[in-house]
């Protein structure tokens, strides 16, 4: 009896040792481990790139957890991390708490579509700014309101009570869309604000993108803001809302990518900008840069892998953005983040 | 006694056995102290600000920094008395049918499957919610109720299907396998000498079960609901899924309202502001000291029941 087990046991201990030793060997494999931290939204993308990169250069190891933007500030604040990745830039306050300098590289843009339930209608509403900021301010409160019906004619709204689904969770989408509804709208800027959590007049809150396209759907009447995404795979119809220059505009890659193309000549150094409600008549006015944050100077062999990693997800990584539903930066664009990347100094 | 005293004294192992475990279980109400600790120092920042008005202001505005946890306590408490109110006596109920009146082979099989609800994750719960329950309250039972009963604050408002009802119920689904296996528990420790006295005085099924079980059990029950609630109060994800999410104090149960977990576990990763996560971190200290009054009564009042019994 006393044999069996030890022999059982020592059967364990040698393939325990076996495990181990694999996994050893994969780990040394990578010379540089980098670990990163933040942003949910960018996570599909950025998993991706990893990978792909791994493979192309097999020395490269990059662990990326997904705890939110404000986690990944903090860790990055705390130096725990390599990099940081945020859905909203900095703000100064946040910077000046930084022991070191660092840089924002925007990777790609995400667009926040406006989601509904009508029954008897199908796709195709259009919207503009000061209907959208009603809608949430809870001040149109009927899916037939002369507002609502002037701006589409040929569709018969029905007598539903528009119910406003938003997040629940703090989330760099609510911090995209109060943006813009704080640019367009006066009174929400005074009685709401912008914030990736804010107090909302009206409304649900869903848990996540998921949680608020499940209110959307099930809801007769529902009206919710989700990144582009998950409307298109719960194949929920999205609105068309008219942009700055007054032009109804889609979301789709085409019109986030000119909107970032739109914000470009007013852009400042350090990309820390809201690109939502920017000239252009192919804009679309609800989008953001999701960034990852860099010190501006990196040191060893980790910080050339970090620089090339960068210099590779701006330029051939960006044509793995389009097939996850993440915008690419516009050309242009591109180019003047190749230039801050350049400026990273690795000692 | 002595003999046991005297075998320790030889055997050293014993003796390092004895503080090795002594170590260990001091370990665990250490670890309760310092995560008190840490709540205190980490909510810190919020109790110098505001106060006691904290406790007693449902404003909550991360944008403007205002921060308040009345509503969330509200939100907490109501759902879990709502879960109380429908789980409490099903729980009870089927507790005294599986040790009164059920064949022991039914009892098994039935017990086991109660206890197995315990099993079934949280996220799970609040899917069931969202895609069964929520639908079915909102075109059923949420329209049926407010025209039956709409006089009532309580049932008043549009039937939004998630709310405050739906988390009540989906807890009192929750909490159903705790109260159910701790009131069996607390039947099954009644002598058996007790229902025969009662039987014997000529008391019919109902009464045996009424005279010589539950008044018996009462306060043991009462233990039981208690473990319950503190489960229902500490229950996050579930309740985030179906509570609707908002910050708001109202009568009607149809209404959105949010918890103290759900709001900690909604707002956490992506506060970034220090105020902000000062605010989260303190409403986790209420939490905190809320469900351990809760479990510290339910503690007494068993052990009240369980004394009782050994001073038969």
């Amino acid at each position: 009896m006393m044999n069996m087990m030890m022999k059982k046991i020592s059967v364990l201990v040698t393939t325990l040792l076996a495990i181990q030793a694999t996994v050893t060997i994969a780990h040394s494999a990578a010379a540089t481990r980098l670990t990163g931290a933040g942003a949910t939204f960018p996570y599909p993308l950025y998993s991706k790139w990893f990978f792909e990169y791994q493979k192309r250069n097999p020395e490269a190891e990059i662990n990326y957890q997904s705890i939110g933007s404000g986690g990944g500030i903090r860790q990055f604040t705390e130096g725990t991390i390599d990099f940081g990745a945020s859905d909203a830039p900095m703000t100064d306050e946040q910077l000046a708490k930084l022991a070191q300098p660092a840089f924002h590289i925007p990777t790609v843009l995400g667009a926040v579509v406006l989601t509904y339930h009508v029954p008897g209608t199908s796709t195709g509403l259009k919207l503009t700014p000061d209907v959208l900021a009603d809608i949430f301010l809870g001040k149109l409160t009927k899916w037939n309101d002369p507002r609502l019906t002037k701006l589409n004619p040929g569709v018969s709204f029905p007598d539903t009570p528009i119910l406003v689904a938003h997040r629940s969770d703090g989330s760099g989408t609510t911090g995209i869309f109060t943006d813009y509804l704080s640019k367009v709208s006066p009174e929400w800027k005074k009685k709401v604000g912008q914030g990736t959590a804010v107090k909302w007049p009206v409304g649900l809150g869903g848990k996540g993108n998921e949680g608020v396209t499940g209110l959307v759907k099930q809801t007769p009447g529902a009206i919710g803001y989700v990144e582009l995404i998950y409307a298109e795979n719960s194949k929920l119809p999205y609105a068309s809302v008219q942009n700055a220059a007054g032009h109804f505009t889609l979301p789709s890659m085409k019109s986030v990518s000119a909107a970032a193309a739109g914000a470009l000549k007013t852009m400042p150094g350090d990309f820390r900008v809201s690109i939502t409600n920017p000239p252009g008549k192919d804009s679309y006015p609800i989008s953001g840069f999701t960034y990852l944050l860099v010190h501006q100077t990196v040191s060893g062999a980790k910080g050339r892998t970090l620089v090339e990693f960068l210099e590779w997800a701006v330029s051939d990584g960006q044509k793995l953005a389009e097939p996850l539903s993440y915008a690419p930066l516009p050309h242009s664009l591109a180019k003047k983040v190749e230039a801050t990347i350049k400026k990273i100094q690795v000692k | 006694m002595k003999i046991i005293r005297k075998r320790r004294d030889i055997h050293h192992g014993d003796r390092y056995f004895y503080f090795l475990l002594k170590g260990l279980a001091s370990g665990l109400p250490l670890l309760l102290f310092l995560i008190a600790a840490f709540l205190l120092k980490a909510s810190w920042p919020t109790i110098n600000e505001f106060g006691a008005a904290f406790l007693f202001t449902q404003d909550w505005d991360p944008v403007g920094e205002h921060f308040g946890v009345l509503a969330f306590a509200f939100g907490t408490i109501v759902s879990s008395l709502i879960a109380i109110a429908i789980g409490a006596p099903l729980s009870i109920f089927t507790a005294l049918f599986l040790t009164e009146l059920a064949s022991s082979r039914v009892a098994k099989v039935a017990g086991f499957l109660v206890e197995m609800l315990a099993a079934i994750p949280s996220v799970v719960y609040g899917l069931w919610g969202i895609f069964v329950l929520a639908p079915i309250l909102r075109i059923h039972v949420e329209p049926f109720l407010g025209k039956t009963l709409g006089f009532l604050p309580l049932f008043q408002g549009p039937p939004y299907g998630v709310g405050m009802l739906a988390a009540g119920i989906v807890l009192a689904i929750m909490i159903i396998p705790t109260i159910t296996s701790v009131s069996r528990e607390v039947f099954r420790s009644v002598p058996q000498s007790y229902r025969e006295a009662a039987m014997a005085l000529g008391a019919t099924r109902w009464e045996v079960m009424r005279i010589a079980v539950l008044k018996t059990g009462s306060t043991g029950i009462l233990g039981a609901v208690i473990l319950g609630l503190g489960r229902a109060l500490g229950e996050t994800m579930a309740v985030t899924m179906v509570i609707g999410n908002r910050a708001d104090i109202s009568a009607s149960l149809f209404s959105p309202a949010q918890t103290m977990s759900s709001v900690i576990a909604n707002e956490y990763a992506e506060a970034t502001s220090a105020t902000h996560v000062a605010a989260l971190l303190e409403i986790g200290l209420v939490l905190f000291l809320l469900t351990f009054i809760v479990n510290s009564l339910a503690r007494v009042f068993v052990w009240r029941a369980s004394l009782g019994r050994s001073a038969r």
